[in-house]
């Protein structure tokens, strides 16, 4: 595993996710990755999984892939809070 | 301020709800069936003379200084072993008591020495007390008879002398030793007049089987068990009731002081986590306080290469916030976060993740319960609704079946295991899932009637396992999953644990415990009566970690042991204040009380109180926040009393992140190894110097009461407020009484908790609001938190961290009873001489193989790094499994463990190393790089005088 919030990494996290809910219905197991990933994934973490996706989501199972198609893209602000 | 003298019943109190009425010296008396007329005769204040008895213990019967007449009665019964009886008419005090108690009381003085104006107890010695009380005049036996005044004393313990010349020989040590901490230490060595307490074969009390817990100086009701701190010092002259900072218990203490000097901390008989027992960490290892490793000044400094600056407080703080300001506006609000810890009160850590998601801006908040007992946060969360434990200790009473899982309570709840075991004397049935041979599985008294030594790793598969038995041998308690759980899910869940592959034979083969053994473990707990569930961080640290937390609730659910006492699901919490960090909203993704951030209702809460717009999205998670340092989005962190560097998992990677942070802030009481990377330090204050409230594994919010001036000058939430003043995000407490009153307004479960409600109740276990005004005890009574109970179904999935032909063993971690966590503070205090070093376990046959001696330096080596230590071969592990401690930075365990961790919330699997080991001849090039580091990174500027 690479040291970082690269792809790699979170695609293995992701899957990891994946591999719990895997055993329940398909609707409940896709609906709760997805859930998952927006509770408690900071939003970088999570655009950075979705464009994983848009650029082929390589090394993501399947059941994780259809999770993250769910996903939105959020824009974050960059702006400093202090100006 | 006084000094707070407990009154002592001489006899424990009766549990009996029938009355019985009776006259004691004329007056009539009302009390519960079996009580001891001694204690009786204390409930109206009249104080018979004792001395053998004490209220903490059973009543003994030796003295014969109790002696009172009975009407109707023949002869002088001993109060402390008779019980009460309706009608009963008591005298105290008549001419024949008063003779028999003197002569009573001349035998014990003729064996006494008469040192009474230099004796270490002197205003406070129960013989010197009572031979007052009975008017004893003259010793008419003299010193000429054989005595004992020429005895050695014994000061192996580092904390208390054993003299024996003053001993009475009224056994209350030896009871206590056995019925309040059940270590079974000490014992009568000879007969009659030549009987001695001796601690294990003659041994002294530090080489003997003691764990210093001082229940045994406690009791003793001369100075002949005493505390080296009052022989050095002297007796106190006032005293506060105060929370333990070290364990999850949560024990309440008298801190007594002669002015701001603390003489010496007494467990509190009312504290409601304790009930008057402590360990030894509580009891004596608060030397850190004073140590002269503490820095008392702020410091900074421009990069970590070079010495420490003292500065003021005004530049430091003014330092660290225009840092965080410049680093934001750089690279953006989310580039900086902060780390609260479990050592800190409520209301410190309710700051600090206020000062992040106000005045930060974001939510990158964290605490290092994230790398503890995170997933029992989102197991108990999911299941029942509650990110907590169901029960309060005193349902242990209770228990017809203990099962415990990835815990040592023995080792690191010690307390709470004094309880455990006093119910398993009593007959309590013991079911231990754990690796290694905890001393549960066998000690004095004692023994599991089910040891399951399970392979690291595989936590889920054996419960899953016992839930198959359940669900297949028809031992599920339908009636309570029909009323109390969600049908539904219950039928899929059972379906799933009903399958071939979750059978105890399957697992077996995995688990490497018989299948036999889950079966008879699964029916034990399913049909023993009251089954409770205990279980640590050996749940928890796993890469399945959240995953077993739902398989051990699952079992309770499937039982319906919930919701009433005797039962439950209890998590050990490791650090004191571990459920106070978590309920005080210190994780990225909720707000306190476990509601999460992006619920627009609770946001508005907090944006009405805190008058600024707050982020709805979830934060970045220690390891998050790791990840993103190295990748260069993450610049800026502010941690409080948290040693990152030490504690969190592959120390090489944390050091990685560390060093490329641009403004790293430590607060703490010591140059800890986070401070090594650390552009400013901010000194911390102990919990002796500051108010506040800390929250124990029961949810027990117990007071935090300041007995000394901070020696660096302010509290910890006051450092905090001045930092988010400088950030520009004003914070006005004048007291934190007013940050619990900002949390019980924004908080639904604490809404009743007050200052005032403290005072008066003594501590209270939250929910705590209108509909629970006195607190909640025991949870889930009627429905639960969540309403339906919830099974989950938990597939085994194995760890990707697997033996092989490179790294062939399993390491896993632990602690042991008398340091705490990283040992910044234990280790400086006097509990380095019951462990100087942390040893690698390893079994013997495992050792043979290597070459491995006991003692050897040996290297262990995983993919993440390598680190040395000594061996010490046992065969408390298993063969392929090796277990170490933590407590040493020099050894730095964590160099070796991996940043595999929980699929639910990143708590680190630090459970399952897969390693090798191999003979060495010392230090790895990686522990003389990091000491030389170190040592450079600590030092400290002489501080130039500036010419007048
Ligand atoms: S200190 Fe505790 S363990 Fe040691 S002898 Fe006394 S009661 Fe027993
Ligand atoms: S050491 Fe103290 S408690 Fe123990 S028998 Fe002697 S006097 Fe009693
Ligand atoms: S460390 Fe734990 S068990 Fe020991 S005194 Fe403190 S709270 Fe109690
Ligand atoms: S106090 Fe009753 S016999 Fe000692």
């Amino acid at each position: 595993m690479s040291h970082d919030n690269s792809p790699k990494k979170l695609v293995y996290m992701a899957n990891q996710i994946g591999k719990f809910f895997a055993p329940q219905k398909h609707e409940t197991a896709v609906a709760g990755i997805a859930n998952h990933l927006t509770k408690f994934w900071d939003p970088s973490m999570r655009t950075k999984i979705v464009r994983h996706l848009s650029d082929g989501g390589e090394g993501l199972d399947p059941l994780v892939r259809e999770a993250v198609q769910t996903l939105r893209v959020e824009q974050s602000d960059d702006a400093g809070y202090f100006g | 301020m006084s000094l707070i003298t407990e009154i002592d019943y001489g006899t424990p109190a009766s549990r009996s709800d029938k009355t019985v009425t009776l006259t004691i010296d004329g007056m009539e008396v009302h009390v519960p069936e079996g009580t001891s007329i001694m204690r009786a005769a204390m409930e109206v204040g009249t104080k018979i003379p004792k001395l053998c008895a004490t209220d903490m213990l059973e009543s003994f019967g030796s003295c014969r200084l109790c002696l009172v007449e009975i009407q109707g009665r023949a002869g002088t019964p001993a109060s402390c072993t008779t019980p009460v009886a309706p009608g009963m008419v008591v005298h105290t005090q008549t001419e024949r008591l008063k003779a028999l108690r003197k002569g009573v009381m001349e035998l014990y003085i003729s064996d006494h020495p008469l040192d009474c104006l230099t004796c270490a107890v002197n205003g406070n010695c129960e013989l010197q007390t009572e031979a007052g009380n009975v008017g004893l005049r003259d010793a008419r036996y003299g010193y000429a008879g054989a005595n004992h005044l020429a005895d050695k004393k014994d000061e192996s313990n580092p904390y208390f002398t054993y003299d024996p010349a003053k001993c009475i020989v009224c056994n209350r040590c030896i009871r206590a030793c056995e019925e309040v901490q059940g270590t079974f230490a000490l014992t009568i060595d000879g007969r009659g007049f030549g009987s001695r307490v001796s601690a294990g074969q003659m041994e002294s009390f530090f080489e003997s089987e003691c764990v210093s817990c001082g229940a045994c100086v406690q009791a003793c009701p001369t100075a002949t068990l005493v505390e080296k701190s009052v022989i050095d010092i002297g007796q106190a002259e006032h005293s506060a009731v105060t929370t333990c900072a070290y364990c999850g218990v949560g024990c309440s203490f008298k801190a007594e002081m002669r002015g701001e000097e603390l003489i010496r901390m007494v467990p509190y008989k009312d504290g409601k986590a304790n009930h008057g027992h402590s360990c030894v960490k509580g009891r004596f290892a608060w030397g850190y306080a004073t140590h002269r490793d503490r820095i008392l000044k702020p410091m900074i400094r421009a990069k970590v290469s070079d010495p420490w600056r003292e500065v003021s407080w005004d530049e430091a703080i003014g330092h660290a916030a225009s840092e965080f300001k410049r680093i934001q506006a750089a690279h953006g609000k989310n580039s900086v976060g902060g780390i609260t810890s479990s050592r800190c009160t409520n209301e410190e850590t309710y700051l600090v993740q206020k000062l992040v998601r106000a005045g930060f801006g974001n939510n990158n908040v964290d605490t290092c319960a994230r790398v503890c007992h995170s997933p029992t946060g989102y197991g108990l969360g999911t299941a029942f609704g509650t990110s907590a434990g169901t029960q309060d200790f005193d349902s242990v009473d209770e228990t017809d079946v203990v099962l415990i899982i990835g815990a040592n309570p023995t080792d690191a709840h010690p307390v709470f295991a004094s309880r455990m075991k006093k119910r398993l004397r009593e007959g309590a049935k013991l079911i231990i899932l754990d690796p290694r041979r905890i001393d549960l599985v066998r000690m004095p008294h004692v023994a599991a009637d089910y040891h399951l030594p399970l392979q690291p790793g595989t936590n889920v598969a054996v419960l899953t396992a016992l839930a198959h038995v359940l669900v297949t041998e028809g031992l599920v308690n339908e009636a309570f999953v029909r009323e109390r759980c969600d049908w539904q899910e219950f039928q899929d869940w059972a379906e799933f644990v009903s399958k071939p592959r979750n059978s105890p034979e399957e697992v077996a083969k995995v688990a490497g415990v018989p299948a036999d053994t889950i079966r008879k473990a699964a029916r034990l707990y399913a049909t023993g009566g009251n089954a409770a569930i205990y279980y640590g961080l050996g749940v928890t640290e796993h890469s399945q970690g959240s995953t077993t937390v739902l398989a051990i609730a699952n079992l309770a659910l499937a039982t319906g042991n919930l919701g009433r006492r005797g039962v439950g699901v209890n998590p050990l919490r490791g650090q004191n204040n571990v459920q106070g960090a978590c309920d005080m909203g210190s994780f990225p993704h909720e707000f306190s009380g476990y509601r999460h951030v992006s619920n627009d209702a609770v946001r508005s809460i907090f944006e009405k109180a805190w008058g600024v717009a707050l982020d709805k999205e979830p934060g970045l998670r220690i390891p998050n926040m790791f990840d993103a340092a190295v990748e260069g989005t993450f610049r800026g962190i502010y941690v409080q009393g948290e040693d990152i560097l030490q504690s969190d998992p592959d120390t090489t990677h944390v050091a990685r992140s560390l060093a490329a942070m641009e403004c790293v802030v430590v607060q703490d009481l010591f140059l800890n190894e986070t401070a090594n990377y650390a552009h400013v330090f901010l000194p911390g204050c102990t919990f002796l110097e500051k108010d506040g409230t800390f929250t124990n594994a029961e949810r027990r919010i117990g007071r935090v009461r300041k007995v000394m001036s901070p020696k660096n000058g302010f509290g910890d939430w006051e450092i905090t407020m001045a930092l988010s003043n400088a950030m520009g995000f004003p914070m006005n407490y004048a007291h934190p009484s007013e940050i619990m009153d900002e949390i019980a307004a924004t908080t639904p479960t604490f809404a009743g908790v007050s200052y005032a409600k403290l005072d008066e109740a003594g501590s209270v276990q939250w929910p705590c609001n209108e509909s629970a005004p006195e607190g909640t005890p025991i949870m889930h009574i009627d429905a639960f938190a969540r309403g339906k109970g919830k099974f989950v179904v938990t597939e085994y999935v194995a760890t990707d961290e697997r033996t092989g032909a490179r790294f062939p063993l399993l390491l896993t971690t632990g602690r042991i009873l008398s340091h705490y966590n990283v040992g910044a503070q234990t280790r400086r205090t006097a509990n380095v001489a019951w462990h100087e070093e942390d040893r690698l376990e390893i079994h013997p046959h495992d050792a043979e193989q290597r070459g491995v001696r006991d003692g050897d330096w040996v290297k262990v080596s995983s993919r993440a790094g390598e680190t040395t230590l000594r061996a010490l071969v046992t065969d408390r592990v298993a063969t392929g499994v090796v277990y170490t401690t933590f407590h040493h930075p020099s050894t730095q365990a964590n160099v070796v463990t991996t940043d595999f961790s929980d699929w639910a919330t990143n708590c680190p699997e630090y459970k399952v190393t897969a390693v090798q080991t191999s003979r060495s001849n010392g230090p790895t090039g990686w522990q003389e790089r990091y000491r030389e580091q170190a040592e450079q990174s600590r030092r400290i500027a002489e501080t130039v005088e500036a010419a007048e």
